[in-house]
């Protein structure tokens, strides 16, 4: 098993310099640079110029790549160009925010997802089964921005319960040392200051988590029906196994083995949901930050995320695949 | 009585005080004011930046020899007294206010003026280039070293009385330096925290331990915080020289997002925000908000590309812009307050010409004079506009550009609609000369006539296309006038020469709108952004 997982891991290797090539020329495609972005109405020929010069755009692309793949090598990511931080020490700094809320929006679609897509599949046909299905549709089709104006305008706006922006009010007497503002609440025994937190994370995660909380009903529904089917299942209510372990046993674990690979995927999907979702909740996590890095061409930035991403995204992918030997014993990563 | 008072404003959640105060800051009074910007600062020393995020916290941290005159755009006396200048232009004497520390307890004097000016004058390596000190590069003409350089000297003659040395007079020397760029820094501070030194390397320049979290000023707010993403925050300057006010905490939240803004605001988490999109400023008026415009400091134009060989000819020129119903546009898709335009400069500006040719808007005549240009059947051009953008000039260029483009096909001229985003179109805009007709524009810093039209048409450049030597003489000429009414006088005469040769439309002068909560009684709005929030009145 260790082996295995240090094989997957050496294997990130070349696959994240296949990428950083990719995706530093990539950036570099892009129409407009930085210089057109930082100095906006005043960006003359001349001062893009020589704000290239001093950046060293206008070098040759293969030097300029080398220079920096020399540095990464160090562990040096450069500077961002918009504010001029490390880009690893932006992305530290940031990234608590977007886990902790990916982490919720997980718990939610999980949470909902799987009891939602049995209750439907057992239920097969019958009207529970009808609104399941219609409201998973919609879920996936709804535009998450929308979503999340309407989350936002009945919540907060008429409702006012719920916060429209941000982490964590101003004025909540909090403690911060791990970045993830819940957790810190509760290590601390600043229980206010993690409710806070919390409160600021529900309509963002849900918004985040519509789209994932849609899939994992089908899927966990259409995995169900199959299983519910299977012979071996047929069998063991002939032989009189008792419901629960049939319900447990027999079903679920078997039907959990597509569930559970769709859950994987959409963790990795809800860091790009992120980008979205934390731009309109002004939420300040990777997603908005990136998004803006877009925006203004901050090359450094975006060179570095994705590749922190690449390796967020494999690793939760390793994980599901040693989850996937822990539900089925038959599947042996060797 | 006063301490409870105090211990309140402090605590700003107490509200079960009734003490009967004073009336600078009743004790029932929520004195922390939230502000939503739309970005982080670039940084926290204004001398290092050129965006309006970044100078919107550093007015109320800090201040210039020169202030701006309450709701005008014109120069008035603020850390300098009074000031005299030679009869040459070369040389200016200030007066400065006394009893003024910076926050962290040094003086305010003519040594600490000049040690400002100095810092500016000897940057070097990163330091001077665009990105870090625009402002000083652009109208400081260069640093040590650079023969173009306008900055001498500047001695101390005695504690209160510093001179200014240049090389040459500009006319647009004192009004600039209402600029927060050019705002007082204690020198203490700049020189403890190391605000030159913008190390990293040239491919990754990294902020100073000043920028990042020790700015230094004589404002009536000190610095805090600031949480990137999140908020900076600023505190009440006990020792301010000035009127503290009521506000005793300042957080500007970071909302990227326009319409999370609004309902931010709606759901009473800020207090206020700037650039209201306009289709959202009656319904927040209606809602009770306080919706107030600034007097317009903008230009939109509608650019002519004279690469396009149609748009050499000077008819085609005058006959789009007698196509163009200006009032309709204002009226249909602009904000409140905005004022049409006649000329590319604002009417508060210095050398506004009041009687400059018009081309009042008259489809037939437009005709007549495309016939008489050879093209009795129309042309097809591009019309460049930028998409999902909202500048202060141009909150809704998507918008503007339908209701323009319906108005030149109306004469005959076919439109090829072509846009992009932001910062591509800016690299189309000035970079290239593949675009034919576009909406820009300008939002002035400062009053100053040459940082409107000097900008636009002092020299050839790819978007508009044209050279004009008599154009770029008159500007540089009169950029070099020592004295504000004579340049006044020569700008209106090139801004009757700018309408002659009609090198685009300028269309309107939009006016940005603020939204606030009910409690804001009071906002010191000013045309040039100069506000600073010890001025704001809060009711509850």
């Amino acid at each position: 098993m260790l082996r295995t997982i240090g094989r997957r891991l050496l294997l990130l290797i070349p696959t994240l310099f296949g990428l950083s090539v990719l995706l530093f020329f990539w950036v570099r495609a892009l129409p407009g640079g930085p210089a057109a972005a930082l100095l906006g109405e005043r960006a003359t020929p001349e001062a893009i110029e020589r704000i290239n010069e001093a950046y060293g755009f206008n070098r040759p692309l293969p030097e300029q790549y080398i220079t920096w793949l020399g540095r990464l090598l160090q562990g040096d990511f450069g500077n961002s160009i918009e504010t001029r931080r490390p880009v690893l020490e932006e992305f530290i700094n940031r990234f608590p925010a977007t886990i902790e809320l990916s982490i919720l929006a997980l718990i939610i679609a999980v949470g909902i997802g799987i009891p939602l897509g049995y209750w439907a599949a057992r239920n097969h046909g019958k009207l529970f089964d009808h609104i399941s299905v219609g409201m998973s549709l919609l879920g996936i089709t709804i535009p998450v921005f929308f979503l999340a104006f309407m989350l936002k305008w009945l919540f907060a706006v008429q409702l006012g319960w719920l916060p429209t922006t941000g982490r964590q009010d101003r004025g909540v007497d909090a403690t911060h040392f791990t970045g993830f503002y819940v957790l810190d609440g509760f290590l601390t025994g600043e229980y206010d200051a993690a409710w806070n937190a919390f409160i600021h994370l529900l309509l963002p995660a849900l918004a985040l988590a519509t789209i994932p909380l849609a899939i994992i009903v089908r899927i966990t529904r259409a995995s169900v029906l199959e299983v519910v089917n299977a012979d071996y299942v047929r069998t063991g209510r002939a032989k009189g196994v008792s419901k629960q372990i049939i319900r447990n046993r027999f079903v679920l674990r078997n039907a959990m083995l597509p569930v559970v690979t769709t859950i994987g995927l959409q963790t990795g999907l809800l860091i790009s949901g992120a980008v979205l979702t934390e731009t309109v909740f002004a939420f300040p996590g990777i997603g908005a930050f990136l998004a803006n890095a877009i925006f203004a061409r901050d090359f450094p930035v975006l060179q570095g995320f994705v590749l922190f991403i690449a390796v967020a995204y494999a690793l939760i992918n390793l994980l599901v695949d040693i989850s996937y030997s822990i539900i089925d014993p038959r599947v042996r990563i060797q | 009585m006063t301490l409870v008072l105090t211990g309140c404003v402090q605590s700003q959640r107490d509200d079960t005080d009734t003490g009967d105060g004073d009336s600078a800051a009743p004790s029932d009074v929520n004195s922390t004011f939230v502000f939503a910007s739309s970005s982080d600062p670039s940084g926290l020393d204004p001398a290092f930046a050129s965006d309006g995020e970044t100078f919107r916290i550093s007015r109320n941290i800090f201040e210039g020899l020169i202030g701006v005159a309450p709701g005008t755009a014109d120069p008035a006396p603020l850390l300098a007294e009074d000031w005299t200048t030679t009869d040459d232009g070369l040389s200016t004497t200030f007066n400065l206010k006394s009893d003024v520390t910076f926050h962290d307890g040094t003086p305010f004097n003519a040594e600490a003026v000049c040690a400002n000016f100095d810092r500016w004058f000897n940057w070097e390596g990163l330091a001077a280039t665009e990105s870090l000190s625009y402002y000083y590069g652009a109208l400081f003409g260069g640093f040590a070293g650079d023969e173009n350089a306008l900055y001498e000297s500047c001695s101390a003659d005695d504690e209160l009385t510093a001179t200014v040395n240049l090389t040459r007079a500009f006319s647009g020397f004192i009004p600039s330096l209402s600029l927060p760029a050019f705002a007082m820094q204690s020198p203490t501070a700049l020189e403890e925290f190391g605000a030159d030194d913008v190390g990293g390397s040239e491919e990754a320049p990294e902020y100073s331990e000043y920028a990042e979290g020790n700015p230094v000023g004589t404002g009536p707010f000190t610095f805090d915080s600031w949480s990137p993403g999140e908020s900076v925050v600023l505190q009440a300057y006990p020792d301010y020289w000035g009127e503290q006010g009521q506000v005793q905490e300042v957080v500007f939240r970071v909302i990227d997002d326009p319409t999370a803004r609004r309902q931010a605001l709606e759901a009473g988490d800020i207090d206020g925000y700037d650039l209201v999109a306009p289709a959202d400023t009656a319904a927040l008026s209606d809602a009770g908000f306080n919706v107030m415009q600034r007097d317009p400091f903008t230009i939109l134009y509608l650019g002519f590309n004279q690469a396009i060989e149609e748009l050499q000819d000077v008819r085609v020129r005058q006959a789009i812009t007698h196509a163009i119903d200006r009032d309709a546009l204002v009226t249909q898709v602009l904000p409140e307050g905005t004022e049409v335009a006649s000329q590319f400069i604002p009417p508060v500006v210095n050398g506004y010409n009041e009687d400059v040719t018009d081309y009042p808007y008259d489809p037939d005549r437009a005709r007549e004079l495309l016939a008489e240009a050879g093209y009795e059947d129309g042309f097809e051009i591009d019309f460049n506009y930028p998409v999902n953008i909202s500048r202060p000039y141009m909150p809704n260029p998507e918008e503007i550009f339908v209701a323009l483009s319906g108005q030149l096909e109306e004469v005959g001229i076919t439109v090829n609609p072509v846009s992009n985003e932001w910062t591509d179109y800016l690299d189309l805009m000035r970079g290239s000369a593949d675009h034919g007709i576009h909406l820009l524009g300008w939002t002035g810093d400062y009053n100053d006539t040459d940082n409107f039209v000097g900008v636009f048409f002092g020299s050839t450049s790819n978007e508009w296309g044209f050279d004009n030597p008599e154009l770029f003489t008159a500007l540089s000429e009169a950029r070099q006038l020592p004295d504000v009414d004579e340049a006044g006088a020569r700008y209106q005469e090139i801004n009757e020469q700018i309408a002659q040769f009609v090198p685009g439309v300028p269309l309107a002068h939009p006016a940005p709108s603020l939204a606030f909560n009910e409690r804001v009684t009071s906002y010191p709005a000013s045309p040039v952004n100069d506000e600073v929030y010890n001025l704001i009145e809060l009711s509850e």
